[in-house]
């Protein structure tokens, strides 16, 4: 495969072959044993006749809807992130470095999803710039309880898209997001020292639904987020369905 | 179910997207997507079957066997009572389709249940490849129900990976997007934990 074919400028495998940073990245998350063959095989699917064949394909409407959703509530976590480590709350707490990476995995998820929303030729929605203010005032406590709160209303969030998006690709980005949800999820809930579950409380516990997780809907989270974060809900409202 | 092979419907999702984005957008998971050998639903909840199988064994003879006490030992009577769910569930779902559920495998733990440590490590290591193998799966599943069960599952995997890996000292992730693994990636990791 010559990496000529892979020549879309800001797409993925653009940006895999001629950045050496981003394909260092992917070669981590493709893992160990086989990464060579899995690389080979992704450059394949990617050059030859392929969008020669594909000319009439169209984008399915509610990917980008999903992914403009997505990434609404990501740049909420990243405002949050951000206005926590700007208030020094953590700053002498065991916590300040899972608190930095679990700020800098959502810019990246911030940063993928912009990018995906382009390339199937949509506008991003912007960054609400919520105002955690007065949570944070509460202080750590309070600001650690909403983490735990937030965490697991995104990866319920994710859980309830995923089934509903139609590309194969998009559907792998959002679940290999989703888990990193799930980990920053049960790892702030543990860290806010709540327990596995909280009875009568979904979105409380490291484990808060047992064995199986639940799933939230987008009205159902919107709903959850507007007493925090009222400027939230008109975007996504009016973000296509 | 739609006519088309597996393969068929994979490669015409790729291409819709490579069309759609201008060739250069087809994901590195799609890629590994097409690399599976796994064909039809049967085929990848069984998959995950032996998964959980594995990790449901290994919970119950550490809570058995390995030295275990306190947080460790709480953790691990979740997480065994966690993944024998998930075996249920995952077979039900298997005998639902019509199909056989592997009967699980012999396992041997070498010195993983020797001392807490070990148990921790290895913990961590198994639920880790749990959830890059149910990544890997899941966008291979051709009926959309069967992955809302596949997603409860394998949130409830990364949540295990991120307390086993606290205990272990080691940060919640390694990284923004967990990792892909295909099948035989995860035969070549967990084979060591097979009896033949």
């Amino acid at each position: 495969m010559e990496e000529t074919n892979v020549s879309a400028p800001g797409g993925l495998a653009h940006r895999l072959a001629s950045d050496p940073s981003s394909r260092k990245r992917f070669l981590k998350m493709a893992g160990g044993v086989g990464t060579a063959g899995a690389l080979g095989l992704f450059l394949a699917a990617c050059g030859g006749s392929a969008e020669k064949q594909a000319d009439n394909h169209i984008p399915p409407a509610d990917d980008l809807g999903i992914v403009n959703y997505a990434l609404l509530l990501e740049f909420l976590e990243v405002g949050f992130y951000e206005d926590v480590l700007a208030s020094g709350l953590f700053a002498q707490s065991p916590l300040l470095k899972t608190i930095k990476l679990i700020h800098s995995n959502e810019q990246e998820h911030v940063d993928a999803l912009a990018s995906t929303v382009e390339q199937l030729g949509g506008t991003p929605v912007k960054d609400p710039k919520a105002d955690f203010g007065e949570v944070i005032n509460k202080g750590d406590k309070a600001v650690l309880a909403l983490a735990s709160t937030i965490e697991n209303l995104g990866a319920a969030a994710y859980l309830a898209q995923a089934p509903k998006i139609q590309a194969p690709d998009i559907l792998a980005l959002a679940l290999s997001i989703h888990s990193v949800e799930g980990r920053h999820a049960a790892a702030l809930n543990s860290a806010a020292g709540l327990p596995f579950e909280v009875r009568g409380e979904p979105l409380q516990g490291s484990i808060p639904n047992g064995p199986f997780a639940r799933p939230l809907d987008r009205d159902a989270v919107i709903k959850l987020l507007d007493p925090y974060l009222p400027k939230v809900a008109n975007e996504v409202k009016e973000a296509p369905q | 179910m739609s006519p088309l092979t597996r393969e068929a419907f994979l490669l015409r999702g790729a291409l819709a997207v490579g069309a759609t984005y201008g060739a250069g957008a087809v994901s590195p998971f799609v890629a590994a997507a097409l690399g599976q050998p796994l064909t039809t639903d049967v085929t990848i909840l069984n998959f995950a079957l032996n998964l959980e199988q594995l990790e449901a064994a290994f919970y119950a003879d550490a809570i058995d066997m390995a030295p275990l006490s306190g947080d460790v030992l709480r953790l691990a009577q979740k997480l065994a009572a966690n993944e024998q769910a998930h075996v249920e569930a995952l077979t039900s779902a298997i005998k639902g389709l019509g199909g056989d559920p592997d009967p699980a495998p012999a396992f041997s733990w070498g010195g993983a249940l020797d001392s807490q440590a070990s148990f921790v490590k290895t913990a961590v290591q198994l639920e880790d490849i749990g959830v890059s193998a149910h990544n890997g799966a899941g966008p291979m599943l051709q009926d959309k129900k069967l992955l809302a069960t596949a997603g409860s599952i394998v949130q409830v995997e990364a949540r295990h990976a991120a307390l086993v890996r606290a205990l272990d000292g080691q940060p919640p992730t390694v990284a923004a997007f967990d990792q892909t693994l295909t099948q035989p990636q995860v035969l070549e990791l967990v084979a060591r934990y097979i009896q033949d």
